[in-house]
Order: structure tokens, then C-alpha cells, then sequence
């Protein structure tokens, strides 16, 4: 009797380990629609601009969401605005140099505040900002939704979850070495960036 | 040739402005492109692309201001046509 007990406590705890599991998200995503928008306040009229080409994964435990980590990519030279001799200055070297430094990256390091309700985490998220070759510490909230066994609605020969991040924050461009006390008047040191993207776990 | 010059000049800026009035009298800077945003109905996300639209702003206003300007001070180079004056007899 005490054997069976064991083994069931024992088969249950297995159960409740392979379930907390973390997944690892793939944000690579086949059809594109993974961006970021970034916002900066210019003579005229604010420049919006986004940049579409996100890759990277993250492991995320939906029992247990504070311990996600996990690393973002942006192509730098997928930044884009509309006025094209603003993006060939903007890609230049005298600004992002995105010869030289083709990568824009956020890697987390840990969570904090964690709020989980059903399956949507906000919290605030520590991690290592790296632009222009410059790597900084940033803290910024974001709101992470687990979408379980929906990765076939959007990927109909794929089976598995999705995970859906937020964030959005602010930067300074001259924390970054991006013409550091130049050109205040005319680009705004301050760039409000917004992240939208999806992540992939197939089964 | 001086008097070429000058129409040019300011049919330049008219067509210029007439162009910056078809396209919305942007105040902003010109644009080649407009984001689309097409909202993901399994993840909430807005899928960001780019429509090609030519949006003339204050930038093409300004550019062709200064090819009328050059226009018209090139005209200033040719001298005006002398009227032969009939002799007296």
C-alpha cells in the first residue's frame, strides 16, 4: 500500500515536472508579421518608423512565467521610415551604421512584479540592450500571452503554442553613442520603441 | 531665351504646388511609402508593411522653390531683346 502510494506521488510529481517544462519560442516568423515601431520627435512632424526582420527565442514556463530568459534580434538594416533619404541617413554611419553594426538585440535576463491572470503575464523585464555596438541595462514592462495549441490557426501544417510579446519603452539615442549632443534640435535624443512579435514552439 | 526662363520658372512652381495639394498639402516631409497595419486575428498583432503612395511635403515645396530660383536667376543672364528703332527720314 505505502509502495503504491509512493509510486502514484511519485508519477504525479513527474506529471506536474514535464508539464512546467519551459518551451522554447522561435521568433522567426514565417509570415512576417513580426515588428517593431519606433517613435521620435523631428521638426515638422514626428518620424515613425518600424523595422520587420525579428528573429531570436525565448524560453517561457507557463507555470512558472517570472523565470523566462531568452534573447531578441532586429536587423538593423530592416529599419525603415518612409522618406527615403531619411533612411539612407539613418542607416549611414554618421547615425545607426548598420554596415557595421547590423544587429539590434534585447536579451532578458530576469522579471520582476509578475502578475500572471489566465494565460496574460505582465512584468517588468531586466535585460541587456545592444545598439549601435553599445550595450546597455534596461528595464521595461511587457505583457506576455500564451496561446496554447493555436500555432496551427495561424500555420495551419504546424502544430504547438504561440507566445505573444509586448513591450514598450524608451531609449536615448546618445546613451547609445548615436550623435551624442548632436542634432537635438532636429532628431529628439528620446525614441519610444514598441515591440509587437510572436513566438513559435512546435510540437 | 530670358523670357523661357522665367514661364519656366513659374510653371515649375506651380506644378509644384499643385502637386503638394494633390497629394494632401503634407506639412510634414515627403513620403514614397504609407505603413499598413493588418491586425493578426490569432495574436492581436498589427503586421506592419508599406504601400507605395508619393505624399509630396514641404521638402518638394522647398526643392522646387529653389530650381524656379535658379531658373529665374539664369534669366537674369540674357540681356533683353534690343527694339530696332525705325530711322528718320
Amino acid at each position: 500500500m505505502k509502495t503504491k502510494i509512493i509510486t502514484i506521488l511519485a508519477l504525479a510529481a513527474f506529471a506536474g515536472f514535464a508539464y512546467a517544462a519551459p518551451q522554447t519560442f522561435d521568433f522567426k516568423d514565417p509570415k512576417g508579421g513580426n515588428s517593431a515601431i519606433f517613435k521620435l520627435e523631428a521638426p515638422l512632424e514626428t518620424i515613425n518608423g518600424s523595422a520587420n526582420d525579428i528573429s531570436g527565442s525565448v524560453s517561457f514556463d507557463p507555470e512558472n512565467p517570472g523565470a523566462t530568459t531568452g534573447k531578441i534580434v532586429v536587423a538593423a538594416e530592416s529599419l525603415t521610415v518612409p522618406n527615403p533619404m531619411q533612411k539612407e541617413h539613418m542607416h549611414s554611419t554618421t547615425w545607426l551604421d548598420v554596415a557595421k553594426y547590423p544587429e539590434i538585440t534585447f536579451e532578458a535576463k530576469s522579471l520582476a512584479n509578475v502578475k500572471t491572470a489566465g494565460n496574460v503575464t505582465t512584468a517588468d523585464v531586466t535585460g541587456t540592450f545592444t545598439l549601435h555596438g553599445v550595450s546597455k541595462e534596461i528595464t521595461a514592462p511587457v505583457k506576455l500571452t500564451y496561446l496554447k495549441d493555436k500555432l496551427g490557426d495561424r500555420i495551419p501544417t504546424l502544430k504547438g503554442d504561440l507566445l505573444v510579446i509586448r513591450a514598450n519603452f524608451t531609449i536615448n539615442r546618445e546613451d547609445f553613442d548615436i550623435q551624442k549632443g548632436q542634432h537635438q534640435d532636429k532628431v529628439s535624443p528620446t525614441i519610444n520603441l514598441t515591440l509587437g512579435i510572436a513566438g513559435a514552439s512546435a510540437k | 531665351m530670358k523670357k523661357i526662363l522665367r514661364v519656366l520658372a513659374v510653371l515649375v512652381l506651380l506644378a509644384a504646388g499643385a502637386i503638394w495639394l494633390a497629394t494632401g498639402a503634407s506639412r510634414g516631409w515627403t513620403k514614397t511609402s504609407v505603413m499598413v497595419k493588418t491586425p493578426d486575428p490569432v495574436t492581436g498583432l498589427d503586421g506592419i508593411s508599406y504601400e507605395k503612395k508619393f505624399i509630396a511635403g514641404v521638402d518638394f515645396l522647398g526643392a522646387a522653390a529653389l530650381g524656379a530660383g535658379l531658373l529665374a536667376g539664369a534669366s537674369l543672364f540674357f540681356r533683353k531683346p534690343k527694339i530696332n528703332q525705325p530711322t528718320k527720314q
